[in-house]
């Protein structure tokens, strides 16, 4: 009995950790940012191309970067999500179009409404490095404080904000 | 046909010629490029995780290496440009875990579970050794039995 228990056991063990694994996502992988000061750029606009936008503009406020393209598949099914969140004023969101065609990115601003206060213009994609961006879209929450609280990896969904993002960024707010 | 023919050995041999251009900047800096590729190596594509950026051709790659190469030339050395990306990506973007408490069942776990089963092993095969000294011996009476067992078979296949 006992030299096929502990074979069985072993095996239960093996699938329960494969079932917690299967639950798991690779792709998000955590930011060494959070807790850390906001990397700071300063860039063009995408819309007024005269004016800049930094980090440091933002202070005093609780804001989101939001890390879109016009290229990005996922960003199609986050934009109207932004859209909706950004008619509740319940928090400025920062834009940093990334890796984007000026034309291609004021474009589908106009095609699907644009959620931003203003979009940073990445051209090159050097300040998405600086920020750790690895598969757009990307969202960071910054506190008051300039810090960064929190970054969701991959499209905003509703359930994401209603669970995680609006909690916090209410939390923040009060602080 | 025949003109179908050369063609194509034509446009074999202008092949390479059309990428005669490539290599030129490559080569340009050839001490440099391998500092790159071997720092590259060291560092995981986020984008496509199973790989190392000096093997991805992700953008994020790219772009990287572009990065890895600019900050070469201003002097940094490999250590800085590997903390530089540690920083903005964790520890995640190294391709070799480090060695910390958080990943000593990483890399301490596969060598645990051997030591577990050799150990396995020697307990039980000295329960075995101890079973077989301690079966008792076989009195000459179950020898006889034996015997006539062994013999009524060997007669049942003989016929």
């Amino acid at each position: 009995m006992n030299r096929f228990l502990w074979p069985l056991v072993g095996f239960i063990v093996l699938l329960a950790f494969l079932a917690v694994g299967l639950t798991l996502n690779p792709k998000e992988v955590p930011s060494p940012l959070i807790g850390k000061p906001a990397p700071a750029f300063r860039i063009a606009q995408l819309q007024a191309e005269n004016s800049t936008i930094a980090p440091e503009d933002m202070r005093g406020k609780v804001w989101l970067l939001n890390v879109w393209s016009s290229w990005c598949v996922s960003c199609r099914e986050e934009h109207p999500v932004l859209v909706e969140f950004a008619q509740q004023n319940l928090v400025p969101i920062i834009g940093l179009n990334y890796k984007d065609k000026r034309e291609a990115g004021l474009a589908w601003l106009a095609e699907r409404g644009d959620p931003y206060l203003v979009s940073a213009y990445d051209l090159e994609g050097n300040v998405g490095i600086d920020w750790g961006v690895y598969g757009v879209p990307e969202t960071f929450v910054i506190d008051k404080q300039g810090v960064v609280r929190y970054k969701h990896t991959g499209p905003v969904t509703p359930d994401a904000l209603r669970n995680k993002l609006i909690p916090l960024i209410k939390e923040l707010n009060r602080a | 046909m025949h003109s179908k023919l050369i063609f194509f050995i034509l446009l074999t041999l202008a092949w390479p010629l059309s990428h005669a251009g490539e290599a030129t900047s490559v080569a340009e800096d050839d001490a440099l490029e391998k500092r790159v590729m071997a720092v590259s190596a060291e560092l995981r594509c986020l984008v496509c995780q199973n790989q190392t950026i000096a093997d991805s051709h992700a953008d994020l790659a790219i772009d990287l290496k572009n990065q890895v190469r600019e900050k070469l030339r201003q002097g940094m050395s490999e250590q800085e440009i590997v903390d530089y990306m540690v920083k903005r990506y964790g520890d995640f973007v190294l391709y070799r875990p480090l060695v910390k408490s958080t990943t000593w069942l990483l890399w301490f776990g596969p060598f645990a579970l051997l030591v577990l089963a050799f150990g396995v092993l020697v307990v039980k095969l000295r329960q075995r050794r101890r079973a077989m000294q301690q079966a008792p011996a076989l009195s000459a009476e179950d020898r006889a039995r034996v015997a006539a067992l062994l013999s009524e078979s060997n007669k049942k296949a003989q016929s």
